[in-house]
């Protein structure tokens, strides 16, 4: 099976460049079989691979490829070289099956738009690069798929490009993203010259004998690093790019911008874990930033009326607590978490996705509303995703993931109070915003009618992806009931267990504590949106709630600090530079030159007294000097 | 003998369109074309004949060498040799040599002979320049590519051609006449010490002299050379001569006339007066830093989308400089793929921007917009040259820009950290650029057609050679090792482990 692996990626490829080379002049049909068929090929293959990489486990718990040598300078000699491990085969049988599913979703969802094959085409490139990404042996090769997804995200935030805003969304979201890329360029700087070499697992293998623990350079290295992951999965203080980026198509969002590129930044560290444990401090700051974002991108979902501005939030809120997952240590738990996110987090991308389309481009919530019978197959599949994502107990797969993710961050060594408190928070209020979402879109009086049905291409993924949103959380249960290990015993062939601290007991207190969270926050978003409205009426009239809720609404003023502290000061300098001041010094010699031929000129009169006059004058001075010396 | 040979060819086939464009106005094209088809034949076929023995790693890096007494009396010598790089070099300047001519195919309408006579001996020059190992000769071809440059500019330009050919001339020149004098300065201590007058670069090298006067010989040349490349204070006739330029004009300025300032770096002022370079490095490297990024935030600020081009040359040579002063491996391994694929990256936005100015008539970044949807096939092309410019992995401008910061890095943390951040300036001057031109609104004007197939043909070749580049550079690479080696041996224990430990 190694041999094949190249296949994987190869086949999204291979689809992008007859499509950017041909799709054009190609019929819509033959665009769609191409487009999602060659995504389908790549999710088969990755099945096929993984179920013989399960039944068959290779002895050095790897496969590896390399295709050729990228480049060979003395002792720098990255390769383009693919490596499948259990960590890189959950991420590729997530990234090519949810692929898959969105674009069969996009093949009736795109029909109507002039640009099919532009759209298949980056769509493709983004599943190559990714899947690049994922697979790469070595950190230059990484990049490579790196900056490809960011591309890739780049032309499709901005696909309808006849809006000028969408198009500075995309920019936003490449130069944004650019920033924590180019720290992470630096990292691979410092790792090249610590290491002597770009190969991942040598990097592992060296870093606990290279490096006593918190040692600074550790720490260095691992903070560059973060910068990287930061920027792409779009946690404090990168988060800003990320709801603008819904600019683009309901299957982009779903794809990159909620279930693949953005939990680059969650592969990333988990793949490089071995640094980041050598420093605890990064490590609390991983923590410490996953927790915030969670709390703070959870507010401005509450406050937002754009449908696919919420699932953004939400986005930003639950990559926070993957983030906070990796930082206690909890390796498994934030993959866990990750992967149950992909799937619920497409989901309700996708359903939100049919339902605008079905009101005719609508996005406000608060024109939504009665559509539970309207769209019965939309609304039941959006439910679903909803209860994974506020964690309805025993239930959905959320609860699962997420579970794991409150218990550690009370129990794990690098547990302590304040994190499990802002985390069990974020609970409540992900309950909240989801309930008060659900509420608005679908229950409720009709206020804009339907106007297209969703075809079969549309439901059938949405059913899909609720099938596993509910069931995928079962191969992970918790010690006091089940206590089945399937996913996180396959994962530590990779990822080292989580340490707990001696003293940590009573989980199921914890569990019920996090139920009593979920469950209030569906009561109190039930009490506010739908029950007794007036409760709601009356806190709008208080001045101080209306204000937070403006700042909430607006992703707690981080745009208008950079705009002021960053972008502003640039752009004035810029501006005012435009005719390089350097210039002016070329200017200036030119102005003298002229200066002085024009007084020079001047003694050229044409009048002869004058001219005589200067022989005169010239020969007595040249003759007072010879008398001189 | 071969050297010689397509001096030769360059010289007699502008003559020959010169003559022929008397009375013929398709013929000089043809002509041109022709030539340099034969030209790059001959190359890449001597190309594949040594790349068997510059793959063995064999440490002599000359392949060929030719001398013939010119003005023996003098010790002038008409001494002609290439190595590795300068053999790139040459295959670089007929490569764009050919598609100057295509993309210049409709653009001129008249003097079609002087013209093709200015294009191909402006090659010859470069090429000489690129082959002479005599100092007498490569300040002969040095003079060559200048005056048919300042006509390319002064009479195919566009409106505010004749300040910007003014311009061009009187920086080359001034700084080239600096050269010179250095150049018989060093002619006159090389006699003093040994005894023997002789222009000849093997004999040069090597010549005894006070650090004081080799740091004055060597600012000679450096200066000159700086001009050339840009280096930030020398920038400013760039914008003005790139943008008033004929497309084949800004093509060859980008590709090939900049070039020529690197290379002269690199053969003249390294081995010449490593001492002095030694010293003068850290300051070399923070120049080029700030060309970097002075360069990017200038192309940011233009609403003009050939000087927005031209300021992004001073922003990439910056890391021509950055990374030929780290004097280790891997950053001149850089510097030489970054030669290449700015001449290719740059060329194809160029050849962009002219072509757009033929069919819009203007080249105001506000007048533009919205024209993917009339010109997807460009507007395709375009992001991937820009994608290639703000250094995008898979692309020959990242393997570039890459190992130039990875081998700086090595020399100087302090100074390759605000190098890297330059790439978040390029990725904004390219998507801006990007935006206002195929983005946005579209407007409501006459149907503007896509690439035809001559244009299709250009841009082909163009995203081929880049995402090879990108992709497989190893050739380049190879072929580069015995000179970059020979190099690296000049400076052999600068900076070693100053890396942070």
């Amino acid at each position: 099976m190694e041999h094949l692996l190249w296949l994987i990626p190869a086949f999204p490829l291979a689809g992008f460049l007859v499509l950017a080379l041909t799709g054009k002049s190609m019929p819509p049909v033959w665009v769609a079989i191409i487009g999602a068929g060659t995504v389908s090929l790549s999710a088969i293959f990755t099945i096929i691979i993984g179920i013989t990489f399960l039944s068959l486990p290779p002895a050095s718990a790897h496969y590896v490829q390399t295709l050729w040598t990228w480049m060979e300078i003395s002792d720098f000699h990255p390769e383009i070289s693919l490596y499948l491990d259990a960590l890189s085969l959950v991420f590729a049988f997530v990234i090519t099956f949810i692929a898959a599913l969105i674009h069969l979703y996009s093949v009736a969802f795109m029909a109507f738009d002039k640009d099919y094959s532009r759209f298949f085409a980056c769509m493709n490139l983004f599943v190559c690069s990714m899947l690049l990404l994922v697979l790469a042996d070595n950190l230059l090769l990484l990049y490579l798929g790196w900056e490809g997804v960011g591309l890739c995200s780049y032309l499709l935030i901005g696909f309808w490009y006849e809006h000028p805003e969408n198009g500075y969304a995309a920019q936003k979201a490449f130069i944004i993203t650019r920033i924590g890329d180019t720290a992470m360029a630096i990292g691979i700087f410092v790792i090249f010259y610590q290491f002597g070499t770009l190969l991942i697992p040598d990097i592992l293998a060296k870093a606990p004998s290279l490096w006593q623990p918190e040692a600074s350079m550790a720490t260095i290295t691992a903070l560059l690093l973060l910068a990287g992951a930061l920027g792409k999965s779009a946690q404090l203080p990168f988060q800003t790019w990320l709801p603008d980026a819904m600019a683009g198509p309901s299957p982009v969002s779903a794809l990159i911008h909620a279930a693949t590129m953005v939990t680059a930044g969650v592969y990333l560290i988990a793949r490089m874990h071995v640094i980041f444990e050598l420093s605890p401090t990064v490590q609390l700051i991983i923590a410490a930033i996953g927790a915030a974002t969670l709390f703070i991108a959870g507010f401005s979902a509450l406050t937002q009326y754009d449908l696919k501005r919420v699932l953004a939030y939400s986005t930003i809120s639950q990559i926070g607590y993957m983030f906070l997952a990796l930082g206690l240590g909890a390796w498994t738990a934030a993959i866990f978490h990750f992967m149950i996110h992909a799937f619920f987090k497409a989901l309700l991308f996708l359903a939100a996705g049919a339902v605008i389309e079905a009101l005719h481009h609508e996005h406000n919530m608060f024109k939504m509303g009665g559509l539970r019978t309207k769209l019965p197959v939309v609304f039941l599949t959006f439910v679903i995703g909803s209860a994974s994502l506020i964690a309805l107990p025993l239930i959905s797969s959320g609860f699962y993931s997420k579970d794991q993710i409150l218990w550690f961050a009370w129990a794990s060594k690098n547990g302590n109070p304040l994190l499990w408190l802002i985390a069990i928070s974020g609970a409540f209020i992900t309950a909240l915003y989801t309930t008060r979402m659900v509420m608005l879109t679908f229950w409720g009086e009709v206020k804009t009618e339907v106007d297209r049905l969703p075809g079969k291409l549309i439901t059938i993924p949405l059913i899909i992806l609720a099938f596993f949103s509910i069931c995928v959380g079962f191969i992970e249960l918790p010690h006091n009931f089940g206590s089945l290990t399937l996913f996180s015993d396959f994962l530590h062939q990779v990822l080292p267990e989580t340490l707990l601290k001696s003293t940590a007991s009573g989980e199921v207190f914890f569990q019920l504590l996090g139920a009593l969270a979920t469950f209030s926050g569906i009561y109190t978003a039930y009490i506010l949106w739908y029950k007794q409205p007036e409760h709601l009426e009356k806190l709008k009239r208080n001045e101080m709630l209306l204000r937070l809720y403006s700042f909430w609404h607006s992703g707690w003023g981080f745009d208008q600090l950079y705009q002021t502290l960053i972008v502003r000061p640039i752009v004035f300098i810029a501006t005012i530079n435009k005719n390089d001041v350097l210039d002016k010094i070329y200017q200036g010699i030119t102005l003298i030159s002229v200066a002085l031929y024009r007084s020079l000129s001047f003694t050229q009169s044409g009048s002869l007294r004058w001219y005589i006059m200067g022989l005169v004058v010239g020969a007595i001075i040249i003759l007072g000097i010879q008398i001189m010396l | 003998m071969i050297l010689v040979w397509l001096i030769g060819l360059l010289m007699g086939g502008g003559l020959l369109a010169f003559l022929v464009g008397q009375w013929n106005k398709t013929l000089p094209r043809w002509i041109s074309l022709y030539t340099l088809i034969i030209g790059i034949i001959a190359l890449i076929s001597f190309w594949i004949e040594h790349y068997e023995a510059i793959n063995i790693g064999s440490m002599e890096p000359w392949l060929i060498d030719f001398q013939q007494d010119w003005i023996p009396s003098f010790g002038i010598s008409f001494h002609l040799a290439i190595d590795g790089l300068s053999l790139l070099l040459l295959i670089l300047t007929f490569f764009l040599g050919i598609l100057a001519i295509l993309c210049s195919w409709k653009e001129i309408t008249e003097h079609h002979g002087f013209y093709h006579f200015n294009l191909l001996w402006i090659l010859a020059g470069i090429s000489g320049v690129f082959m002479a190992m005599d100092l007498f000769l490569f300040y002969f071809f040095w003079e060559i590519m200048l005056i048919p440059m300042y006509f390319l500019i002064g009479i195919w330009g566009s409106k505010n051609r004749e300040y910007a050919a003014y311009k061009f001339f009187i920086f080359t020149q001034a700084s080239g006449l600096l050269m010179f004098i250095s150049i018989l300065a060093l002619y006159f201590t090389h006699a003093q010490s040994t005894g023997r007058y002789t222009f000849d670069y093997f004999a040069l090298l090597g010549t005894v002299m006070a650090p004081q006067t080799a740091f004055w010989l060597m600012m000679g040349f450096m200066i000159a050379f700086a001009v050339k490349l840009p280096l930030v204070p020398f920038h400013t006739w760039l914008p003005d001569a790139h943008s008033e330029a004929p497309t084949a004009g800004s093509l060859i300025l980008a590709g090939l006339l900049l070039k020529t300032g690197a290379y002269g770096i690199l053969r003249f002022v390294l081995p010449l007066f490593p001492e002095v370079a030694k010293t003068f490095a850290p300051w070399a490297m923070l120049l080029g830093v700030i060309g970097i990024i002075y360069g990017a935030i200038l192309a940011f600020s233009q609403t003009d989308l050939k000087r927005l081009i031209a300021y992004t040359s001073v922003s990439h040579m910056g890391f021509v400089i950055l990374g030929i002063f780290a004097f280790n491996e891997l950053a001149l391994q850089g510097v030489v793929m970054q030669l290449l694929t700015h001449a290719i990256s740059t060329g194809a936005l160029f050849i962009m921007a002219g072509m757009l100015k033929e069919r819009l008539h203007t080249r105001q970044l506000d007048e533009m917009g919205g024209l993917w949807f009339q010109m997807p096939k460009m507007g395709a092309i375009a992001v991937l040259f820009a994608m290639a410019a703000l250094g995008l992995p898979g692309l020959g401008n990242f393997v570039a820009e890459f190992l130039i910061l990875l081998g700086a890095f090595k020399s100087s943390v302090w100074l390759t950290v605000p190098a890297t951040i330059g790439l978040i300036f390029s990725a904004i001057y390219s998507l801006r650029m990007i935006q206002k031109v195929f983005l946005g609104p579209i407007p409501e004007t006459a149907p503007i057609s896509d690439f035809s197939w001559r244009e299709v043909f250009i841009m082909a070749v163009l995203t081929i050679s880049i995402i090879w580049l990108g992709l497989y550079p190893q050739p380049i690479i190879n072929t580069a090792r015995p000179m970059i080696n020979q190099i690296e041996h000049l400076f052999p224990t600068e900076f070693k482990n100053q890396t942070i430990k």
